[in-house]
């Protein structure tokens, strides 16, 4: 069953909505951040990849 | 026994062809796990009797936390594998991990301390638990900043691996804090021989979630491994293909 009376409820947490949402939101943004970094990561590998073969075939 | 699996985990080429694919299954066991052990920690489980809904917090501190600890215990295993056998692919797990488990006991500091607010009063208090997770924080920084700092690769992979194993005697301390001195933090949520001090609906989304960040670790560390295998095999015949497969998906 879900615990909070209505969505305002749920937002509110009791008094407690500013520190459970922080956390929260916090702990998820730096989980997306450790996901996203190796894919950045990757494509700049293959970028500098790319150009330096494009450059070789030039010369 | 059959050793040869441990070889064959050892060869850069099989492990970057076996972890290619277990790597989409680990992606959509941790999206999984994490959006129903985070969804029914927020809205399903009932609230605290003592804590009110502030407590909802521990299902990212306690995975963050248990998880910070497992990788840094993961970093002493490879780095005595690395140290002993000099195996190439026990270095590139070890400071591939690091960086995620210093994120993660980043993520348990400051959830914690959010945590901490409303049930001690303070954000912060130089308390045996929250001192000796600070200091794996440290470990972390080091062995990362050690990597960074030694250009020579073998003696890299000697000095990360050495910081590791010797770092791995605050993972004890750690885990006994609450009991070895008086604190203000709660004693462990699981243990082996004893029932959970909570209801279900309470520890079952818990342990959902803790199983969600291990597979989200394993996801991101593959990923991490994966790249940094064809960058240090970059000139052998198996990586040239993979990295000229991978140029021409791009275009």
């Amino acid at each position: 069953m879900i615990a909070f009376a209505s969505f305002t409820d749920f937002l509110t947490m009791g008094n407690h909505g500013a520190y459970v949402w922080s956390a929260y939101g916090l702990g998820l943004a730096l989980m997306a951040l450790n996901a996203i970094l190796p894919l950045l990561e990757k494509r700049r590998y293959l970028d500098d990849l790319s150009r330096r073969r494009r450059r070789e075939r030039l010369l | 026994m059959n050793w040869t699996w441990f070889y064959k985990w050892g060869s850069p080429k099989w492990f970057y062809s076996m972890s290619g694919k277990f790597l989409p299954w680990l992606v959509t066991a941790s999206v999984l796990l994490l959006g129903i052990g985070l969804i029914w920690g927020l809205a399903f489980a009932p609230p605290d009797y003592q804590q009110g809904n502030s407590f909802r917090i521990i299902y990212i501190h306690v995975p963050a936390a248990l998880l910070a600890q497992s990788i840094y215990i993961m970093l002493a295993g490879t780095g005595i594998i690395g140290l002993i056998w000099k195996i190439k692919l026990a270095d590139v797990a070890l400071r591939q991990a690091a960086p995620i488990g210093a994120w993660m006991t980043v993520i348990a500091l400051t959830s914690g301390a959010i945590w901490g607010k409303p049930t001690w009063g303070a954000y912060w208090v130089w308390d045996a638990r929250l001192t000796s997770m600070l200091i794996l924080l440290f470990l972390y920084l080091g062995i990362i900043a050690l990597g960074q700092a030694i250009t020579n690769r073998d003696s890299a992979a000697r000095g990360c691996a050495l910081l590791a194993v010797v770092g791995v005697v605050n993972i004890p301390i750690i885990k006994y804090s609450v009991e070895w001195w008086n604190t203000l933090h709660q004693p462990a949520s699981f243990s082996y021989s004893h029932q959970p001090a909570m209801p279900t609906q309470m520890w079952l989304p818990l342990l959902i979630a803790v199983l969600g960040f291990y597979c989200f670790f394993g996801a991101v560390l593959f990923a991490r491994m994966r790249l940094e295998l064809l960058r240090r095999e970059s000139g052998s015949r198996w990586a040239d293909a993979e990295i000229a497969r991978l140029l021409k998906d791009r275009i």
